[in-house]
């Protein structure tokens, strides 16, 4: 449904993203993750043809979003970081208003659905501009959906939105994920988990990691992690602990404490352990850690290019320090 | 066509929620009625048959000052609140998107002018015979075509801007400049190329045919000429918005 060549757009000299490259089916639910400044707005913008790309080619259902701009739009529904709202306007004539540049038929039935399904119903004579933050951002979506677009694109379509409301509205992504192709991004983890069939991560305008949410997890699961801590300096072990068999990699964390990876199944602590009593150290403490979804983000994206895990390319270096 | 009737006509009911609306008509009205009222005084006091210049003369000016009024929100508002990015997401040509807001601004001037109607007809009662019908209704027509003209600089220098009291200004500057722009011309006579300040100045194109009461082709082609170089400005400005 969504295919994305090689994508890049600069302002300026500054380069928001980068030769990106992915395609999203029809029907999935694709969960856009990055920090800020990452480049998802720029590349949401791009998609909704809001932005036209420095270089590369995006196509949406078949349509170029620069040739046939037009045919795009009408596919797409979208929801901008900052929520578009006319505050003179009544909920009932705005979602009307856009309901009539959507040409859509029979606005009042359309319009009477998604504000019942938002929430929104006894609110439709009430000014926009009166409304508190989460109804903003209800109406907004409500304005994204309502000609039931084939491709969905939201920008952080939770934000604002009490509990209550987030399920509701995660809900009613996944509903309409059932049928649409829906892109949203977001910073919140547990979202991505909950909702998104496959996660996309960027970092820098760059596409770090692309993966469904659970084998993104496993694939990382593939590797073990362990916490050494010792009452001496940790730098007198830290060869002895590299030489160890098994272990992959290591990485001081402050003077008494390093992280080293292992395979998985192999465990290397029975060995750690009897090298560094054997040295003459105190071992106090020696455990294995697991990686969240939060880990995995914070792993991909981390500026350090020694956060070495298979498949991901260094940091954009000039990027990066721009973006800092 | 759709689309463009649809945003003219959010822009026309925009003006009756919000205050500049009921500000600009309120003012408007009420400086014509005082100018309306002093300039009956004096021709009773001097004794001669006022004409409808008398209504068109301070309308033209009024025109000049509020025009920027009415559209300085337009497109700045659009850029400030971030609907512009849903209007230009939507199925919307950029240029239906302009010339709907130009559209909306009209409908709204044309309620104004069309209240003013009521000091032809008072005058019409109070001298004989009469006015003159024909050098109303082409001094209407004059006044019509310029005002469109007015509404697209104010349209199009509005999509410059984020901020209203910026476009305001601008248009205001714009609109002065084009308005005196043939004043110096005939300092400039001698040297030449004043024929085309003055050709430019828009008030050389009301005062000597409209406001006399001739319909000349020129001066038609002149303002429907500035009105649509305006709006593609607009929609080139709105265009280059999203390259930049």
């Amino acid at each position: 449904m969504i295919q994305v060549e090689k994508l890049s757009k600069d302002y300026g000299n500054r380069r928001a993203i980068s030769d990106l490259d992915f395609t999203i089916e029809k029907g999935e639910v694709v969960g856009f993750l990055g920090p800020n400044g990452a480049g998802k707005t720029t590349t949401m913008r791009i998609l909704t043809g809001y932005l036209p790309p420095t270089t590369g080619k995006v196509e949406i259902g078949g349509f170029d979003i620069l040739d046939q701009s037009l045919e795009v739009r009408k596919l797409v529904g979208y929801l901008p970081e900052t929520i578009p709202l006319y505050n003179d306007m009544t909920v009932f004539d705005y979602l009307y208003y856009m309901a009539s540049l959507r040409n859509i038929k029979d606005r009042e039935i359309r319009i009477e659905e998604i504000t019942e399904r938002l929430g929104l119903a006894d609110r439709l004579d009430g000014y926009v501009g009166k409304l508190s933050k989460g109804m903003r951002q209800r109406v907004g979506l409500a304005q994204a959906i309502i000609h039931r677009p084939e491709v969905l694109i939201l920008d952080e379509p939770t934000i604002g939105l009490d509990p209550a409301q987030i399920i509701e509205v995660r809900n009613l992504i996944k509903e309409i994920g059932n049928e649409h192709t829906v892109l949203l991004s977001t910073h919140i983890l547990p979202e991505v988990e909950q909702v998104c069939d496959r996660v996309l991560i960027i970092n820098n305008g760059r596409i770090v990691a692309e993966d469904s949410t659970e084998r993104l997890q496993s694939r990382l699961m593939g590797s073990q992690r362990i916490i050494l801590k010792i009452r001496d300096d940790i730098a007198e072990v830290s060869s002895l602990i590299a030489s160890t068999p098994g272990v992959l990699s290591i990485q001081q964390k402050d003077d008494n404490t390093m992280e080293f990876e292992t395979a998985a199944g192999d465990d290397a602590r029975a060995e750690v352990a009897r090298r560094v009593i054997k040295a003459g150290h105190d071992l106090l403490e020696l455990r294995s850690i697991s990686m969240s979804l939060e880990e995995i983000f914070l792993e991909l994206t981390r500026e350090d290019p020694s956060a070495n895990i298979d498949e991901v390319e260094e940091p954009y270096e000039t990027a990066g320090r721009q973006a800092e | 066509m759709r689309n463009i009737w649809l945003i003219a006509t959010r822009e026309f009911k925009h003006y009756f929620i919000s205050p500049i609306a009921y500000v600009v008509s309120f003012v408007f009205l009420l400086v014509m009625g005082i100018l309306f009222y002093a300039n009956i005084l004096a021709s009773s006091v001097q004794q001669y048959a006022p004409g409808v210049q008398i209504i068109i003369g301070p309308m033209v000016t009024l025109f000049l000052f509020s025009a920027p009024a009415i559209t300085m929100h337009t497109l700045a508002d659009e850029q400030r609140s971030g609907t512009l990015e849903l209007m230009l997401t939507a199925p919307v040509r950029d240029s239906e998107f302009v010339i709907g807001k130009w559209l909306g601004t009209m409908m709204f001037v044309m309620v104004l002018i069309a209240v003013t109607w009521v000091y032809p007809i008072v005058l019409n009662q109070m001298i004989d015979p009469g006015i003159d019908q024909g050098l109303l209704v082409t001094n209407y027509l004059g006044l019509i075509l310029m005002v469109g003209a007015f509404m697209a600089i104010g349209v199009t220098i509005s999509s410059l801007f984020s901020n209203q009291i910026a476009a305001f200004f601008a248009t205001l500057g714009v609109l002065l400049v084009l308005w005196m722009i043939g004043y110096p011309s005939q300092a400039l006579g001698a040297m030449g190329g004043g024929g085309l300040l003055t050709y430019l100045d828009i008030s050389e194109h009301f005062y000597s045919s409209f406001y006399r009461g001739i319909i000349e082709l020129k001066d038609v082609v002149y303002f429907i000429s500035l009105t649509s170089v305006f709006l593609f400005f607009g929609t080139v400005s709105i265009e280059t918005k999203r390259w930049r």
